[in-house]
């Protein structure tokens, strides 16, 4: 455990210091945008990684979060921090109530039980014009301030964003460690076995998808402040797939693999800049090579790379002498 | 008009729709009884069909007919094609990975898709003319009849293929048991490489003879793939009847519900019928509960 806490200690270090090598504006509103992927990717890890309960909805929470903040605050003036909590506990009940006819199914109906609720959150946000502005957006969202300070600028919003990132981080380390993260893990290996142990798995599984839909929508609250403007084209289904393919691509049940994915897949469109339209060419090949060659995720299959290489330098090494 | 001409308007256009989810919904279900996998890529195929006869019909110059046979063959290759390169050589599929990587290869075909074609919306000429027939109240398009036509040809075909033939009953007893089937003989790879074909060829059929009335772009094949996706679960992922049911239903509830309600929200009634369903009958509408094998 103390190894945990010194690791978890050097991410905070490296994360609050990176703005100093960083002078690009450009750059650190990128990373501003990897922290907000990184708390939905460990959100949806909690539930998919350690529960093992796929979602393909969580655009859907991640909207609702921002666009309960943005009505909330752009059209009835309420403080910032205060929709932001408003939002995550309306989320939360709801995804609590919702979850316990939907975690009742399994696989592919879960799969596709989610997927539909995530899109009918989506349709919602391009037909209720009269609150959301329809598919041309909410605008006018105040952003966050704390004590005088406005986080309107991106060095500040780096700050505010990986502030709750990090909080997130550890508090979902803590979680995976405890006895609910044995119950969690023990549901994903046999669910029967679970109960048969005495884990209520029913309610343990609600529990988890709606404390993961809640921070969810914390992220979405957070993007709507940073952006100051929401628009449904942000919380359709491909931005739900997209947050698997991050769970996935980071490694499945590791909260560092969530900030990997998240990095990734939140840095590749840009570099992938150069190919404009085609990136999602690039997109498409990177993900399925990914899950074909590095079924465990980055967390797993770079140190394995890594082990790969050196074993052969040395056997060339060798071979040479 | 009077509601019952509208409602029976609704009807012949919802069943239609439905049509054409039960032909796509069925290709899900041939792919998943042959190797549990939920092809998320089988819209893209949809897709595919109506832009490659596109291609036969304006670029090579092909009458209907051909453009169509060649559309469906020129789709079927993808998706075998598909299968070799993605699914094939996968050392230890799990279900997760293979979601993964059906949306991977769905977003990759619809780049390269939107890479040839570009990102215009395109018409395909309907295959007899568009004088709309009055039958009874409803008016009915020639391109409906020949939806309805050519779908329950398929579905025929699709049957009696599944029913009679030596491969057919391959494949089935492959879905029954995919290692029972290899000890009796069974080629599972091949069998595995037919259903991809077979539910490529039933959805580019699905593409074509729906462009007409809907236009075709290199994006239409998300929904189209999601609504299949839906007729499949509600007809309990089976090949056969509970599919087609389960897309004419779809259909219609979709049409009454987007006429007399709200077109905004026709998607979204599809959802709302699909997740009341699962809630309620998760095993889907037509068959019968099985018990869990742990």
């Amino acid at each position: 455990m103390n190894r945990e806490i010194l690791k978890f200690l050097l991410l905070v270090v490296v994360i609050l210091l990176l703005p100093l090598a960083i002078h690009e504006g450009y750059l650190l509103n990128v990373l501003v945008f990897v922290g907000i992927h990184t708390m939905l990717a460990l959100a949806l890890n909690l539930l998919l990684g350690y529960a093992g309960q796929i979602s393909l909805g969580q655009a859907g929470f991640f909207g609702l979060g921002a666009y309960i903040s943005g009505i909330l605050t752009a059209t009835h003036g309420i403080n910032p921090w205060l929709a932001m909590v408003i939002a995550a506990v309306v989320v939360t009940f709801m995804a609590f109530l919702v979850g316990f006819p939907i975690l009742k199914l399994k696989g592919h109906y879960l799969a596709m039980a989610t997927l539909g609720l995530g899109i009918i959150i989506y349709i919602v946000f391009n037909e209720a014009v009269d609150h959301t502005g329809g598919p041309s957006g909410l605008s006018g969202i105040p952003n966050l301030s704390l004590a005088g300070i406005t986080f309107d600028s991106d060095l500040k919003n780096y700050y505010l964003i990986w502030t709750m990132t990090l909080i997130s981080m550890g508090l979902a380390l803590n979680l995976v460690h405890s006895r609910i993260g044995r119950a969690l893990r023990a549901i994903h290996d046999s669910e029967v076995a679970a109960r048969v142990m005495g884990v209520n798995a029913r309610l343990l599984k609600v529990q988890i998808f709606a404390l993961s839909a809640g921070l969810s929508a914390i992220a979405g609250s957070l993007y709507a402040h940073t952006l100051t403007f929401v628009a449904p084209a942000s919380f359709g289904f491909n931005f739900s797939v997209e947050l698997v393919t991050m769970v996935i691509i980071g490694g499945l049940a590791s909260i560092y693999g969530s900030l990997l994915g998240a990095a990734l897949l939140t840095m590749l469109p840009e570099l992938l800049r150069a190919f404009q339209d085609y990136d999602i060419i690039v997109y498409g090949l990177l993900l399925v090579v990914m899950t074909m060659y590095m079924p465990g995720g980055l967390v797993k299959g770079v140190p394995r790379l890594f082990n790969l290489l050196r074993t052969k330098l040395k056997r060339s090494s060798t071979a040479n002498a | 008009m009077e509601l019952s001409d509208q409602i029976a308007q609704y009807l012949v256009s919802g069943l239609s729709t439905g049509a054409i989810y039960a032909l796509i919904g069925i290709g899900f279900a041939i792919i998943y009884n042959a190797t549990e996998i939920i092809n998320f890529a089988q819209g893209e195929l949809v897709m595919l069909g109506g832009m490659f006869s596109l291609f036969f019909l304006n670029a090579m110059h092909l009458p209907l007919p051909a453009a169509v046979l060649l559309a469906v063959a020129a789709t079927t290759g993808a998706g075998v094609l598909f299968e070799r390169l993605t699914i094939r050589p996968l050392k230890s599929p799990t279900p997760l990975a293979l979601v993964i990587i059906t949306i991977g290869g769905s977003i990759l075909i619809r780049g390269i898709a939107m890479m040839v074609w570009g990102k215009d919306t395109h018409a395909i000429p309907a295959f007899s003319g568009s004088e709309p027939l009055s039958i009874g109240a409803a008016t009915i398009l020639p391109q409906h009849l020949w939806i309805f036509a050519l779908t329950a040809i398929a579905i025929i075909a699709n049957k009696l293929f599944f029913q009679y033939s030596i491969t057919g009953k391959a494949m089935r007893a492959c879905a029954a048991n995919r290692r029972a089937a290899g000890l009796v003989g069974i080629d599972v790879k091949k069998m595995v490489l037919f259903s991809f074909a077979i539910s490529a060829s039933l959805g580019s059929l699905a593409g074509i003879i729906v462009a007409p009335l809907t236009m075709t772009s290199y994006d239409v094949g998300i929904m189209l793939g999601l609504k299949g996706f839906c007729a499949a679960i509600i007809g309990g992922l089976s090949g056969g009847v509970g599919t087609v049911l389960g897309g004419l239903l779809l259909g219609v509830l979709e049409s009454l519900g987007a006429g007399l309600v709200s077109s905004g929200y026709k998607d979204a009634i599809a959802f709302i019928i699909l997740l009341l369903i699962l809630f309620i009958r998760p095993q889907g509408l037509f068959s019968r509960a099985q018990s869990e094998r742990v």
